[in-house]
């Protein structure tokens, strides 16, 4: 299964399509039984390292004896689910290896353009040819074939802006998968270019046709066909499962808030409390009021937070009014004038402690490091920012884009879906997006048909009475 | 069927007053069953007063005054026909709901 993954695993946005459609059309041809079997491949993962690592610790935990029967349950249930530092950088570096598909990558760029320039110079080379063979024979022929010159130098300049833009665009992604749809149009392209070269091969060049007007126009015909495929390329706009995926996580970036791991365990007391390795017996109580605890300790942990916030937000808005922009008519002692990266050191040290036990008990400390800090704080001095526009960055957890590409971890995302990730996207349809450690399963929804009917409204209709209920006494 | 007979202040008093009328409100009758009924209600009755000696109750339609139907009146119309000046008795037609049920139970013993 790993073999079939890696070769489809040629697939790219648009026109990268076009190189790998004739590729896979070659390796069609040379083994179409095979490959039969991987169009029913369910799940698209190129995770082949991951699996080994796992079996390893399940049993490693199942050696211990039966004492601890307890904890080895627990424990080979988080390794399943958190691996350890040193996975990471051993399967980091698998991911290394496997970049070996990038030149592959590079292999189907220089096909699609090679694809592109023959079927670009193909009707050149029609309305060419007769020109240099057998130019004698040839009929002369004035103002038509030289208005169809014309029109083919304009429909090839426009072939050419077409192919340009499908080609030059930088993919967003590396798919798993060809679009099928895709791969028909590079398949209709190609044997468009082939029997076009058939055909004259064996009716113009074998006969020697003399009508050069004629040979003109079936290259204008095949330029014309060409641009017709081009703009075809456009048009085909139907998401697949795969594109869809993409999408996603390109929102993901910048609408989610980032993932923090360390926010998403239970607080170490009441975890601990779980996880000794004692069965404890309470026999008073007999009732397990870790929920309690918990309760406790959120508010308090709560509590702290805002405790803690409000002292950085004090000691930041102190550390502002420290420094004021240069105004021209001050006159100031040369030593005493400041660029923005000394002025934020300068006013740094302030707030440095208040910041730092903020971001300790936000568990955001593994985002922000002192380099980063200072320097956001340099650009909101050099850009006149209040104190609050500093700290929101701070604050608030922002979407994954905004941090430093070290954090946002691997780009290497794997789609696990139990449909072919080229079928189109249907009401219902769910995937799972994997990283190394953690996921995003994505379930789609279609948006309802909406039936819009209109209804006038005279201005004029607009009026009131009074309701009343008056008493007369009589 | 009650008469009312007139006391004379200044002006020519009954001694209660009413609501409804059928450029009012219905909804907000305290005392119609029927809250679309858009007929004259008696709303308060004045102690010691010619209506209250003649036995107008609080709560009494008022379904004609006179001969002159009461029911599809407005309510300035309804006022005009108890105080018109040269009347010194009023003959109202009035309808309870105490009177209704007891009509009722009577037709069905």
């Amino acid at each position: 299964m790993d073999n079939e993954s890696q070769y489809s695993g040629y697939s790219y946005k648009s026109g990268h399509s076009r190189s790998s459609r004739k590729h896979r059309d070659r390796r069609d041809r040379h083994r179409s039984k095979s490959r039969d079997g991987s169009r029913g491949d369910k799940s698209v993962t190129i995770q082949a390292p991951g699996e080994p690592l796992l079996d390893n610790e399940s049993t490693r935990g199942d050696e211990r004896d039966d004492n601890w029967g307890e904890t080895t349950t627990v424990v080979t249930g988080t390794s399943e689910h958190s691996i350890s530092h040193d996975d990471i950088t051993r399967i980091t570096k698998d991911m290394e290896d496997s970049a070996h598909l990038d030149c592959s990558r590079h292999l189907g760029v220089s096909l699609a353009g090679a694809l592109a320039l023959l079927a670009f110079l193909t009707p050149l080379a029609f309305m060419l040819l007769p020109q240099l063979l057998w130019r004698e024979e040839l009929e002369p022929c004035g103002t038509p074939c030289e208005g169809l010159f014309i029109s083919v130098a304009f429909k090839l300049l426009i072939l050419l802006l077409g192919s340009w833009a499908l080609f030059f665009r930088r993919p967003k992604a590396f798919f798993p998968r060809v679009f099928i749809f895709r791969a028909l149009l590079m398949v209709l392209v190609f044997l468009l270019v082939v029997s076009y070269w058939l055909f004259y091969g064996v009716r113009i060049l074998d006969s020697r046709d003399r009508n050069y007007q004629g040979v003109v126009q079936f290259a204008v015909s095949l330029v014309d066909a060409l641009l017709l495929v081009n703009y075809r390329f456009y048009n085909v706009g139907h998401l697949s499962i795969q594109r869809a995926a993409v999408w996603i996580l390109e929102n993901y970036y910048h609408d989610f808030p980032v993932y923090n791991p360390a926010l998403l365990n239970l607080p170490k007391s009441v975890l601990s409390k779980k996880m000794s390795g004692f069965k404890v017996y309470s026999l008073g109580e007999g009732r397990d009021n870790s929920h309690n605890e918990y309760y406790y300790e959120e508010a308090e942990h709560e509590r702290r937070v805002r405790k803690r916030r409000a002292r950085l937000v004090v000691a930041v808005e102190e550390a502002f009014t420290h420094i004021k922009r240069l105004q021209e008519e001050d006159q100031k002692n040369p030593r005493e004038i400041m660029d923005p990266r000394e002025a934020a050191q300068a006013i740094f040290a302030s707030m440095a402690r208040a910041m730092q036990k903020y971001l300790r008990t936000t568990k955001q400390q593994p985002y922000h490091t002192m380099e980063s800090i200072l320097q956001h704080l340099e650009f909101c001095i050099t850009h006149d920012m209040t104190p609050k526009a500093f700290l929101e960055r701070y604050l608030t957890a922002g979407p994954t884009i905004q941090y430093h590409k070290d954090r946002w971890l691997a780009k290497q995302w794997t789609l696990v879906s139990e449909e072919p990730v080229t079928n189109g996207l249907k009401d219902g349809v769910v995937f799972v997006l994997k990283r190394q450690d953690f996921s995003l399963v994505v379930s789609t929804k279609k948006i309802p048909f909406f039936k819009l009917s209109e209804e006038f409204v005279d201005p004029k209709s607009h009026k009131f009475v009074m309701r009343l209920q008056s008493e007369t006494s009589v | 069927i009650e008469i009312h007979k007139l006391r004379q202040g200044d002006n020519l008093i009954l001694g209660f007053s009413i609501g409804g009328g059928i450029d009012q409100d219905p909804t907000q009758n305290p005392f119609s069953e029927d809250k679309t009924d858009k007929g004259i209600y008696v709303t308060r009755v004045t102690e010691g007063g010619p209506a209250e000696v003649a036995g107008l109750q609080i709560g009494d339609k008022i379904m004609q005054v006179n001969g002159w139907d009461m029911t599809m009146v407005t309510h300035d119309q309804a006022r005009k026909r108890l105080t018109k000046r040269n009347e010194e008795v009023v003959r109202l037609l009035v309808t309870r709901q105490s009177l209704q049920k007891a009509v009722q139970q009577s037709l069905m013993s």
